[in-house]
């Protein structure tokens, strides 16, 4: 799904050069839950921001879904990451002018589907996260979870092969942090390759696999198991869909 | 239609921000409204009053003047002598040429309830009709044979066959001019040529005469005349006898081609090189023949103020245009988060630019619907002013496009930096920045 050869990022500035990333390597088989962990300032975001083709690097080699993103312009990079890839943001980013339907609209209005087919998609992504009743109320109107929710809603609504998730439980106390994660972890299990950037433990522990960022630079790590406490997944009964 | 998306887009974005919508449209609206209102009497002003035609209509100058006070190369008289003027006249080297001046007289109605009045009056020859493209509603002009026969006939305006006739048709009726009886050969439609640009000596915007008759039979009739006359020389005649040293008509000829145009300049200067020969003109040959246009612009005849008022006019939309820049920047870069969310979502550079200029788009449309309000404004106010022009001033479906056009492009020209900005915004810093 998701390959990077020898990436590089330097951020330039009259004074210094900051490596953000020194010859990355990193392989995300389709289907995989992976999880980036690193302390605060390792480059994970980066490393995310790079992924989701809303950074340029300095050197290396990315391959996205077997197209190679060197090169390609705005307007292709801008296709691809929308048919390519839903965001899930800490701070969930929905739009405050635009209702959960509108806000959830945003991506297809850019893929330029039809009315109908629209609509019928907006729907199904908002009953998935248990906001189907919702759909005209605006996020301020929402709590923090809903909001992530409908976050996820509006990722999903494309049906993007690739999430890519940038401490998607960071905001949220724990019960929310768990409906989220189990979320996550449901589309997962539906064929969806998902990719945390994470301080969170028990992210990091219920991924298939961890990678670790210190100074830029990754490294493959084991799972360690953690004790989830309260570990029953309480779906929502529309996610289930 | 992405565009409609945009357009719902720009809705949302006003109502959001309602105040800064609203500093932005009134500022248009003001640099819009002021800017048209200048415009408008401007182009009304400096329009041609002779489409079509302009090119091919030429005035004639003579320099007939004495000895006295002669410099070379200086401008001929502006007007011609009636010898000079008579002569041209009959030598008919031009496929169409008319001598003209201005007069008035006293108009008896002969109709019970109708004082008499006094009227304009043009005394002319047959070509001035059809030289200068003059709309008839009924019957025709005189004919040249009418001109040389001193015929007692006249054309009159639709206004004046409405006032002695009821709404009747005049044509075959006569108009009593001065105690005179003219016979009615034609009624003209509404004619207003903008300016009064065939005689320029009496008012450049006035209204059009009521009555056209022969010069020839205004001279045998010793109608009163008006309008400038420039006398070089004291003959002991009345001024306006054939052999007065005064220059006070105006001649008008048509020509087809450049060529004919160079063949009757040539003629102009062999006509003066006969003059002097025969002792009549003392000074060298000096002609000019100037094009309705240039005519004008010699004269001219477009106020300076105006001119002037139009350029501040302008000078103030771009101010108004600047503050809408400002005021769009800092709107448009206020949603630095949400370019960034629909960045990652899928919005190009472009789709993001071309949003943000649909909004600037709008505001500049509507701050021209409300501009052309104040235009309309400015221009009852232009109305209510004492110059010759005021009646002038209003909006013709020309400007009305105008201002629409002008008010767009402004806007867009105003929010094409915003928009380059806000597209160039780098979605990762505003992501993780909120």
């Amino acid at each position: 799904m998701l390959s990077m050869r020898g990436i590089s990022k330097v951020y330039r500035t009259e004074m210094v050069q900051t490596h953000a990333l020194r010859e990355l390597d990193l392989s995300v088989r389709a289907g995989e839950l992976l999880a980036v962990t690193g302390p605060s300032g390792s480059g994970k975001t980066t490393l995310l921001n790079i992924a989701g083709l809303l950074e340029e690097f300095s050197a290396g080699q990315y391959q996205l879904d077997g197209v190679d993103v060197n090169g390609l312009s705005d307007d292709a990079r801008s296709r691809l990451r929308n048919q390519k890839i839903g965001f899930i943001f800490q701070s969930f980013n929905l739009i405050p002018d635009l209702n959960l339907f509108d806000n959830v609209d945003v991506p297809l209005r850019y893929r330029g589907l039809p009315r109908a087919e629209r609509k019928h998609r907006i729907e199904r992504a908002l009953e998935r996260v248990g906001l189907a009743s919702r759909m005209k109320h605006y996020p301020a109107e929402l709590s923090g979870g809903q909001q992530q929710r409908a976050a996820i809603a509006r990722a999903v609504a494309g049906e993007p092969p690739l999430l890519l998730a940038d401490e998607p439980t960071g905001n949220l106390d724990s019960q929310m942090a768990r409906e989220v994660l189990e979320i996550l972890e449901q589309l997962n299990a539906q064929g969806a390759t998902v990719v945390i950037v994470t301080h969170d433990p028990e992210i990091a522990a219920r991924a298939h696999r961890n990678v670790h960022i210190v100074d830029g630079v990754a490294t493959d790590l084991e799972p360690a198991p953690v004790l989830i406490r309260g570990s029953e997944r309480q779906l929502d009964p529309n996610f289930a869909a | 239609m992405r565009f409609f998306y945009y357009l719902d887009l720009a809705r949302r974005s006003f109502a959001r921000h309602r105040v800064l919508t609203a500093l932005m449209i009134v500022a248009i609206a003001l640099g819009i409204g002021t800017s048209m209102t200048t415009l408008t009497v401007l182009y009304l002003l400096s329009g041609d009053p002779l489409p079509g035609k302009s090119e091919r209509t030429f005035y004639v100058q003579l320099d007939a003047g004495g000895k006295e006070g002669f410099r070379p190369g200086e401008e001929p008289n502006l007007q011609l002598s009636r010898y000079d003027a008579e002569g041209l006249l009959r030598a008919r080297h031009a496929p169409r040429q008319a001598l003209m001046t201005g007069g008035n007289g006293a108009i008896d109605p002969k109709r019970a309830g109708v004082d008499p009045f006094y009227a304009d009056v043009r005394y002319t020859s047959a070509d001035f009709f059809p030289m200068f493209d003059v709309p008839f509603a009924r019957g025709g002009p005189w004919t040249a044979q009418e001109d040389e026969a001193h015929a007692r006939v006249a054309v009159i305006s639709k206004e004046l066959a409405e006032k002695l006739f009821d709404g009747g048709d005049g044509v075959g009726r006569s108009v009593r001019l001065d105690g005179h009886e003219l016979a009615i050969v034609g009624v003209l439609e509404y004619w207003r040529p903008t300016p009064h640009f065939y005689d320029l000596f009496t008012g450049d915007y006035g209204e059009s005469e009521q009555i056209f008759l022969p010069f020839s039979t205004s001279r045998d009739l010793e109608l009163e005349r008006s309008g400038n006359i420039d006398c070089w020389d004291e003959a002991g005649l009345t001024s306006t006898a054939v052999n007065a040293p005064c220059a006070w008509i105006q001649f008008w000829v048509q020509l087809e081609s450049p060529a004919e145009a160079a063949a009757y300049r040539d003629y102009l200067v062999s006509y003066s090189e006969e003059q002097q020969r025969n002792g009549r003109f003392m000074r060298p040959p000096n002609v000019r023949l100037r094009s309705v246009m240039e005519w004008l612009d010699f004269r001219r005849v477009v106020p300076s103020d105006v001119r002037l008022q139009a350029w501040l006019a302008f000078a103030f939309l771009a101010v108004c245009l600047l503050n809408t820049v400002g005021l769009l920047l800092a709107k448009f870069l206020r949603r630095s988060a949400e370019i960034g969310v629909r960045r990652a979502l899928g919005a190009s550079r472009r789709a993001i630019f071309t949003q943000f200029l649909v909004e600037a788009g709008c505001v500049g449309l509507i701050g021209g619907v409300l501009g052309l309000g104040l235009a309309w404004l400015g221009l009852y106010a232009v109305r209510q002013q004492p110059v010759d022009y005021a009646p002038l001033a209003r909006l013709d479906p020309t400007m009305l496009a105008t201002t629409f056009v002008i008010a767009l492009v402004s806007s867009l020209l105003a929010g094409l930096l915003p928009a380059w900005r806000a597209a160039r915004i780098v979605p990762a810093l505003q992501l993780k920045s909120q």
